[in-house]
């Protein structure tokens, strides 16, 4: 029984993976939620508009990297993604004034703009692939680890390593950051103001003279830059891939559900409310048992409740439970 | 008469095409392509049934037409004896417990009052259950997955004739449609979409991880045809003296004559479906639905039972998608979990519902034809269109091998394209409802 290697171990394997996970899960669902708070639909299209951030970013990284640009042990992708969020901006204002913009003059109902956003979502996948290619791509560089689990080991003369990835370290600092600012500007500048009355009543709104157009607009670019950050960070953390992006929309929306859509603060815990279901209940426990439980008690199997790649089931589980027992999810969310 | 005469000039128009392929291009495509368009079409109509006749939000329809393709492997696959004596019924007892589990969980969080017990009761059921389940099923899997892994490693199917695994297909999807619906139902519409995506993302992860049941990603290749094979025809004399007496190369009439014969089959289909969807629409139970779909508060003032008449028709839309899908796997004689994307056989569908005219069963049925006939042959058109625009460019350059590599991918640009066109400017699609 050794309850220090536990905890190490435990924090290796689970709580550090799973804290920068819950991040980049809860910058994704930051957006889809402003997005239903203010525009009103389900955006399908989000993860797309997501890889298309991080697509623009690594091409600036890819450039920077060519020129000699670097950001010595920080990834050069920290310096390219104001590039990516500005790429991801104009696209997302060019698409609101071909597309969303009609619609909305229209007073379609939500479920047309959702099937609009699948139509957004096919030309981006498009898009994405087209220009940088369905593969795999990496463009991580500068210094991998903060602390490796060697040094680690060394370190503390412990029997389990503790690695701490740059990526993972970054993940969290830059969410922290994004969303003090993002709660700054929503409570406290006009626009902020602005946006969280149109979203809570669009009708008082208008009749105080806010201009729907404008905060449509914000919200817009808001998005793109909360979208840009998620899947880079996703990006630098594990690898880009558009198909992957693609299929972060379910456990994003599964985040944002849980925690109520509409609601930032929901947004923010739904995401890591999913990143540590799918990451305690996919991880194999054996080793932490192993040093937690008196010898004889110690499990002869991996003691994993479900292979990893069933852990869209538990985004989608934990999705189920909330929606049947708190159907606006755990920060009351709206209903439109 | 004159939406009449538009109709038959639409469906004469994908004719047309798809004859032009055959011109053009090689019959064998042209009857590839009117093949799975049978298909896409009975697809289409499933998901027109649930959000054109009822509004809803489907986007699980890949989970239901890989349960279809599963139902072919299950149906018709000859039995691994090896296998189940091995540990079939360990397997079977296993999936048997952990149903007694849910159930049992179920009943006792009914019967019990509201409360700390209630919930401390059904929690003790589930996860005793779960690991109760995992010793007995754990053991049996293993023993499956042992035998023979690179030939089989499953359980095998039932070895009875394929095409009973079609209506079979349908019946899995329809009661994995009625769980799902039982729970999700209720939900409001984007919260459904996301339910059924997840769902279908689940099923495809299960089929690709079970092996005992379908052999995961190492396929299940060599499903029985309901037809016979080329080679034997080949070498009948009798088909030999007809293919002959057409002026034709036995070994290009013989693939032409299963390729046709699968053509008939999925045409029979079709008309079966396309028949009982248009009885449906026309009936006083249609009428209630599109009733339900445009105001379900006065419809339910009226007195119908909402959420029971929404479980309904979306577990009929999902068996049609199944039927499908058993199918697809049947012509391709082949199940591959890995195929299954979300973009092509979920919301390429809906492309296909959305262009042809939600709410018209033969709207459903055209797009699903054309847009089918499109995925198909934007691939040639948009390389054609590459080698077009990068023929002034220096042969080696890498912007040109770049932009004819990308090709493939002008597919999804166009399909979204087409369905933000639709939606714009002919929201009602190329048929519209009634």
């Amino acid at each position: 029984m050794d309850l220090l290697n536990a905890i190490v171990a435990l924090s290796n394997f689970v709580l550090v993976p799973a804290i920068a996970y819950g991040s980049q899960l809860a910058l994704g669902a930051l957006g889809v939620t402003l997005i239903y708070g203010i525009l009103r639909f389900s955006n399908f299209a989000h993860g797309d508009t997501m890889a298309f951030g991080t697509m623009v970013t690594i091409l600036v990284t890819w450039w920077m990297q060519s020129a000699g640009i670097s950001l010595g042990p920080l990834p050069t992708a920290l310096l390219a993604l104001p590039f990516g969020m500005l790429g991801c901006i104009a696209l997302l204002l060019v698409t609101d004034r071909l597309v969303y913009r009609f619609y909305r003059e229209q007073k379609a109902k939500p479920v047309i703009l959702v099937i609009v956003s699948m139509g957004v979502m096919f030309i981006l996948n498009g898009l994405v692939r087209f220009i940088i290619g369905p593969d795999d791509q990496r463009f991580a560089d500068g210094e991998r680890f903060i602390i490796t689990a060697r040094d680690f080991k060394q370190m503390t003369g412990l029997e389990e390593g503790l690695a701490i990835k740059t990526t993972q370290a970054l993940t969290v600092v830059t969410a922290v950051l994004v969303v003090a600012l993002l709660f700054w500007f929503l409570n406290r500048t006009r626009t902020g103001k602005s946006m969280r009355a149109y979203s809570d009543n669009e009708d008082l709104a208008l009749l105080s003279g806010i201009n729907p157009e404008r905060v449509v607009m914000y919200t817009w670019m808001i998005v793109a830059a909360l979208a840009t950050v998620a899947g880079v960070l996703y990006g630098l953390d594990k690898s880009f891939k558009p198909f992957t992006y693609f299929q972060l929309l379910l456990p994003i929306f599964a985040a944002a559900i849980v925690g109520g859509l509409g609601s930032p603060i929901g947004a923010i815990a739904g995401g890591f409310i999913i990143a540590f279901s799918e990451v305690t209940i996919t991880y194999a426990w054996k080793k932490v048992l192993g040093h937690a439980l008196p010898e004889s008690l110690a499990p002869d199997g991996l003691v994993q409740l479900l292979s990893t790649d069933y852990k869209f089931a538990v985004s989608f589980v934990i999705l189920l439970i909330v929606l049947l027992f708190r159907p606006t999810g755990l920060f009351k969310g709206k209903s439109v | 008469m004159n939406q009449m005469a538009r109709n038959t000039a639409l469906f004469a128009g994908v004719a047309v095409l798809i004859l032009l392929t055959g011109f053009l291009q090689s019959w064998n495509s042209a009857v590839l392509i009117l093949n799975m368009g049978l298909i896409s079409a009975i697809m289409a109509i499933g998901v027109n049934l649930q959000w054109g006749f009822a509004g809803l939000f489907n986007v699980g329809v890949m989970g239901f037409v890989a349960l279809g393709g599963l139902a072919t492997v299950l149906v018709s696959m000859p039995p691994v004896g090896e296998a189940w004596a091995a540990g079939g019924t360990r397997v079977i007892l296993g999936l048997l417990l952990g149903a007694i589990t849910i159930a049992a969980a179920v009943m006792v969080n009914r019967r019990l009052p509201r409360g700390r017990v209630q919930l401390l009761a059904t929690a003790v059921i589930l996860v005793g259950g779960f690991f109760l389940y995992r010793a007995v099923f754990d053991a049996g899997v293993e023993a499956v997955e042992a035998v023979n892994p690179a030939g089989t490693g499953y359980l095998g199917g039932l070895g009875l004739p394929v095409l009973l695994a079609w209506p079979i297909g349908g019946l899995l999807a329809a009661g994995a449609a009625w769980l799902i619906g039982k729970t999700a139902l209720g939900l409001r519409s984007d919260y459904l979409a996301i339910a059924t995506l997840g769902i279908a993302e689940i099923i495809i992860a299960v089929m690709k991880n079970e092996d005992w049941l379908s052999r995961g990603v190492k396929n299940v290749v060599g499903v029985p045809r309901p037809l016979p094979y080329e080679i034997d025809l080949q070498s009948d004399p009798v088909f030999i003296e007809r293919a002959a007496s057409l002026g034709l190369d036995p070994v290009v009439a013989s693939s032409l004559y299963v390729k046709l014969g699968y053509s008939v089959l999925f045409a029979v289909v079709l008309a079966i479906v396309l028949w009982m969807a248009q009885m449906a629409l026309k009936s006083p139970w249609g009428r209630m639905m599109r009733a339900i779909r445009d105001n379900e508060i006065a419809a339910e003032a009226m007195g119908k039972d909402v959420t029971r008449r929404h479980l309904q028709i979306f577990v009929l839309g999902s068996a049609v998608c199944g039927i499908a899908g058993a199918m697809m796997t049947t012509l391709d004689s082949q199940l591959t979990p890995t195929s299954y994307q979300p973009l092509r056989f979920t919301f390429l569908i809906w492309v296909m519902v959305i262009v042809g005219g939600s709410g018209n069963n033969f709207g459903a049925v055209l797009g699903g034809m054309l847009i089918w006939f499109l995925w198909v042959q934007v691939e040639p058109i948009g390389l054609l269109l590459m080698d077009a625009i990068t023929a002034g460019m220096a042969d080696g350059s890498a912007l040109k091998a770049h932009l004819i590599g990308s090709a493939a991918h002008m597919r999804l640009l166009t399909m979204g394209l087409i369905l933000l066109l639709v939606l714009r400017f002919s929201p009602r699609g190329l048929i519209p409802e009634k």
